[in-house]
C-alpha cells in the first residue's frame, strides 16, 4: 500500500537529530566557515561518543538505526535533518564514510571486520575515498594512479584530489583512505581495484587542503601517494582482473550514496526554504495556498516554487532509498534522484538569497552560507550531467558506448 | 511505514484501465481530436469500466466499493495516457455523481445517483470555470442570492464539459457574501438556465464543452447540495488531485512517444536518441514525470487519510500544470518538424497539457 509516513522509530530519531542540528550545529555554523580548516572537536567528540555508544548510529557507527526496519530511508531522512544543521559538519562527523562504503561493498568479509571494527571503539576516526585526480574526475575509470605488486605487497603511485576527510583519515586519526588504482592500464575498468591505506603509511602524504566555495569545515584533501606499500591483503576483494565485477561492484555503492547526496542537499535547501517561510511570516507576507497564481504575489509564487521543487526532490529520494531497502535495483531512481536534488537545491538556495535582497547578502545570516554549501552537490559523488546520462542510459537502455 | 508499492488491487486497475486506454482509447484519439467527436461505442466500453459506478452505494445500483483518491489519481493518469479529451468524457459524470455521494442530502442521493447504475453512460456534469481571464474557484463571480427559501443564480460558467448532453447540471456558485462556495442540482431545462453553443478550444477538442448562462436562474432549497455547508475546498482538492493525475498521463504519454522516436530517428548516421541533447531532453521529462507522480500519490494519499490536502493538491496540481507543458513541449521538439504536424499524436498532447494550469473542475478522484 502506498504510504508516505516515516516508521515511528525514523521520527524519533529525526527529532533527536533535530536538536543536534539546532543546538550543535547551527551555533557553530558561521564559526567554522568563517575558519575553514579548524576542526570542532567539541562537537565531532560529542558525535563519536553518542556513535559508538550502546545503540549507537551509523550516522556515526554502530548499526542500530533505533530499530528502524527501512535502513536507508533511515539515513536519507536522518541524513536530511543533520544537513539542515550544517552540511560541512554533517560531512566532518567522524565516521567511516566513503571508505567505509567501498569495504561494505568489495570487501570481503574478513576485511569488513578488520577495517570497519574499530569505528565502533576508541578516538574519532575517519574513513575516506581517493578516487578523482587531477586529471579525471567524472571520467572515473581513467585513473592513472597505478598499484604495482612486489612481493607481498602492493605498491600505489599517483595524486588524489578532492578527497573528502582525507587529512582526518591519513593524518589526523587512526583511519583509513581507500584509493582507486589500477593494476593494468590495458584492461580498462576492469583493471581498476579499490586499496585501504591506513592512516600513517608511509608514502601517503596529504599535500593540500582546498579552500572552497562552501562546506569549509570539511576537509577536502589532496594526497599524493609516491611508493606507498601495502600488504596485499589490503586490496579490497579479488587481484583477478575480470570484465565483470570489481570496478563495477564500488560503482554500485553509488547507487546506495546518491540518495545519501541528494538528502544533504534536500536539509540545505529546507534550510534556506524555513529561513525564508519564518522571515516572510514575521514580515506579515502571507503564502496564500490554493489561490488562482495569476492572483499571487512574485514572492509568493516564488516561495511555493522553492517548496514544491524540494518535495518532488524529496519523494525522488526516499523512493530510490525505499527500492534499495526492498531489494530493487534502484540505479535509474538513484540517478533521478540525485539530479533532481542537486539542481533544485542550488536553485532553491539561490532564489533564498535573492528574495532575500541586501540580508540575503550579508553574512550576517547563514542563508548566503547554504547557497554556497548547496552548490557541491550538484557536482560531487556524480555530477548533474553524469546523472543525467545515467538516467538517459536507463530509459533509453543504451549502454556506455551507445550514449556517453 | 513508507512504501511505494500499490496494493495488488490498484495494480490490477492500473493494468485493466492501461490496457484499456491503449488499445481503445489511443487509437481513438487523433481521430476524434480533428472530427470533435467521441464514438459512443467507445464511451458505453468505458462505461462497463464501472468508473462512475463504483463508489456509488449498492444499494443505489452500484458497486459499493470504497472511494480513495489515490485509486482515482491512477485510473485518470491511465485514461489520460490514452487521450485527455476522452479520459475527460468519460469520468464527466463523476462531476455530479461523486460530489452528491460525498455531499449530499440523502433526499439528493436517492434522486442523483440511481440513474447511473444503468448499463449505459448516462452524461452528467458540474459547473466551475468561468470565462474571467482571472479566474479563480476561491473568487467566483457566479454569485447565489437567497430568495424566500430558495435561490436565485446570476453567472456565466465555461468549459462545462457535455452540459448540452446533460439531464442535470451541478453548478458551483459562490454564497452572497462570498465567504463559501455552494452547489446546486438544476435540470438543464431550468428557467434561467441557458446553454450556449458548443465552445472551440485549443485542445480537449474532442470534449464537447460549453459556457452555461445563469441568468435569474431560480431554485429551490431542496437543489442546495447537502442542504448547505457541502465541503467545495475538499472537493476542489478532489479535483485538482484528477487533473493533474491526468497531466501526468499525457506527459508520460508524450515521453513514451518522443523516447521512441528518438530511439528510431536517425540523423549524422547515428539515432539521435545518442545525442547528448536529446538524452538529456529525455532523461529531464522522466524526471520531472516520476516527481510530478509522486506528489499527486502524496495528496491523495493524505486526502484518503482525512487529512487536510489543500497545498498538497495545490502544489501538486501546479507542478504539474507546468512539466506537463515542458515534456509536452519537449516531446514536440524532439520530433522537430514532424513534431508540428498534425499527424503525430504531439502536437495534440501540447495543446491538451497547455490547458492544465487554467482547468478546475474539470475531472474528480
Amino acid at each position: 500500500m502506498i504510504d508516505f509516513e516515516l516508521e515511528p522509530q525514523t521520527q524519533k530519531r529525526i527529532a533527536l537529530y533535530h536538536t543536534v542540528a539546532e543546538q550543535m550545529m547551527r551555533p557553530i555554523s558561521r564559526e567554522y566557515d568563517e575558519r575553514e580548516h579548524e576542526k570542532p572537536w567539541d562537537f565531532l567528540n560529542a558525535m563519536w561518543a553518542a556513535s559508538t555508544a550502546p545503540g549507537g548510529d551509523p550516522m556515526g557507527g554502530g548499526d542500530a538505526q533505533g530499530g528502524a526496519r527501512l535502513r536507508n530511508v533511515y539515513t536519507v531522512a536522518t541524513t536530511e535533518e543533520l544537513c539542515w544543521g550544517d552540511a560541512g559538519l554533517f560531512l566532518s562527523i567522524p565516521n567511516a564514510g566513503l571508505g567505509g562504503a567501498a569495504v561494505m561493498a568489495a570487501g570481503t568479509p574478513q576485511q569488513k571486520q578488520r577495517f570497519l571494527a574499530p569505528f565502533r571503539e576508541g578516538k574519532p576516526k575517519w574513513g575516506a575515498m581517493a578516487i578523482t585526480e587531477p586529471g579525471c574526475g567524472s571520467d572515473s575509470a581513467a585513473v592513472t594512479t597505478t598499484a604495482t605488486r612486489d612481493g607481498d605487497h602492493w605498491v600505489i603511485n599517483g595524486n588524489k584530489i578532492f578527497c573528502t576527510s582525507g587529512w582526518m583519515a591519513a593524518e589526523k586519526s587512526e583511519g583509513f583512505v581507500v584509493v582507486w588504482a589500477t593494476v593494468d592500464k590495458s584492461a580498462g575498468r576492469a583493471g581498476i581495484k579499490p586499496f585501504v591505506v591506513e592512516h600513517g603509511t608511509p608514502g601517503m602524504s596529504v599535500v593540500r587542503l582546498e579552500k572552497k566555495l562552501g562546506i569549509r569545515v570539511s576537509d577536502t584533501a589532496a594526497i599524493v601517494f609516491d611508493n606507498c606499500r601495502v600488504p596485499a591483503d589490503h586490496l579490497l576483494g579479488t587481484a583477478e582482473v575480470r570484465r565483470e565485477g570489481g570496478f563495477k561492484d564500488v560503482m554500485a555503492t553509488f547507487d546506495a550514496t546518491r540518495p545519501i547526496v541528494a538528502a544533504m542537499a534536500i536539509g540545505v535547501g529546507r534550510a534556506a526554504l524555513d529561513f525564508v517561510r519564518d522571515f516572510l511570516a514575521e514580515q506579515q507576507v502571507e503564502i496564500r495556498y490554493g489561490l488562482s497564481p495569476r492572483r499571487l504575489s512574485a514572492v509568493e509564487r516564488d516561495f511555493m516554487e522553492m517548496e514544491v521543487q524540494l518535495k518532488a526532490a524529496r519523494l525522488l529520494t526516499w523512493r530510490a532509498a525505499w527500492m534499495l531497502d526492498r531489494g530493487l535495483r534502484n540505479s535509474l531512481e538513484a540517478s533521478m534522484a540525485k539530479a533532481k536534488a542537486g539542481l533544485a537545491v542550488t536553485l532553491i538556495t539561490q532564489k533564498a538569497v535573492e528574495l532575500l535582497g541586501p540580508l540575503g547578502y550579508s553574512r550576517r545570516y547563514l542563508v548566503e552560507k547554504w547557497m554556497r554549501d548547496a552548490k557541491i552537490n550538484d557536482i560531487f559523488e556524480g555530477t548533474q550531467q553524469i546523472n543525467m546520462i545515467i538516467v538517459g542510459r536507463r530509459i533509453l537502455e543504451y549502454s556506455s558506448k551507445e550514449l556517453n | 511505514m513508507l512504501s511505494f508499492e500499490l496494493s495488488e488491487e490498484q495494480q490490477m486497475i492500473r493494468d485493466t484501465v492501461g490496457a484499456f486506454a491503449r488499445e481503445q482509447i489511443r487509437p481513438a484519439a487523433r481521430p476524434a481530436d480533428e472530427a470533435g467527436e467521441i464514438p459512443p461505442a467507445l464511451v458505453e466500453q468505458a462505461w462497463q469500466l464501472g468508473l462512475v459506478q463504483g463508489p456509488i452505494p449498492e444499494a443505489l445500483g452500484g458497486n459499493g466499493d470504497t472511494r480513495l483518491a489515490l485509486t482515482g489519481a491512477i485510473v485518470a493518469e491511465e485514461l489520460a495516457w490514452g487521450d485527455l479529451a476522452i479520459a475527460a468524457h468519460v469520468l464527466a459524470p463523476r462531476l455530479l455523481a461523486f460530489p452528491v455521494l460525498a455531499l449530499g442530502t440523502d433526499e439528493q442521493r436517492e434522486r442523483h445517483l440511481r440513474r447511473f447504475a444503468g448499463r449505459e453512460f448516462v452524461p452528467a456534469t458540474a459547473a466551475l470555470m468561468e470565462p474571467r481571464w482571472d479566474f479563480d474557484p476561491m473568487a467566483m463571480s457566479t454569485v447565489a442570492r437567497r430568495d424566500g427559501a430558495g435561490f436565485v443564480l446570476d453567472g456565466s460558467k465555461c468549459l462545462v464539459p457535455l452540459a448540452a448532453e446533460s439531464e442535470t447540471l451541478l453548478v458551483w456558485a459562490a454564497a452572497e457574501n462570498h465567504d463559501r462556495v455552494e452547489g446546486f442540482l438544476l435540470p438543464r431545462t431550468s428557467t434561467g438556465l441557458s446553454v450556449g453553443e458548443r465552445e472551440r478550444n485549443m485542445g480537449l477538442k474532442g470534449l464537447a464543452t460549453y459556457e452555461v448562462a445563469l441568468d435569474g436562474c431560480r431554485v429551490g432549497a431542496e437543489a442546495r447540495l447537502g442542504g448547505g455547508g457541502a465541503d467545495f475546498a475538499r472537493a476542489l482538492d478532489q479535483s485538482r488531485i484528477a487533473l493533474a493525475a491526468m497531466g501526468v498521463g499525457v506527459a508520460h504519454a508524450a515521453f513514451d512517444y518522443a523516447r521512441d522516436y528518438a530511439k528510431e530517428r536517425k540523423a549524422f548516421g547515428v539515432p539521435i536518441a545518442t545525442k547528448q541533447a536529446v538524452a538529456f531532453m529525455l532523461a529531464d521529462m522522466a524526471i520531472e514525470i516520476d516527481a510530478a507522480r509522486l506528489l499527486v500519490w502524496e495528496a491523495a494519499w493524505r486526502l484518503d487519510r482525512g487529512e487536510d490536502a489543500r497545498k498538497e493538491s495545490y502544489l501538486a496540481r501546479n507542478y504539474v500544470a507546468a512539466i506537463a507543458l515542458k515534456v509536452t513541449d519537449n516531446a514536440v521538439q524532439v520530433l522537430g518538424g514532424h513534431g508540428y504536424i498534425r499527424e503525430h499524436p504531439v502536437e495534440m498532447w501540447l495543446r491538451n497539457a497547455r490547458g492544465l494550469s487554467t482547468f478546475e473542475g474539470l475531472a474528480t478522484v
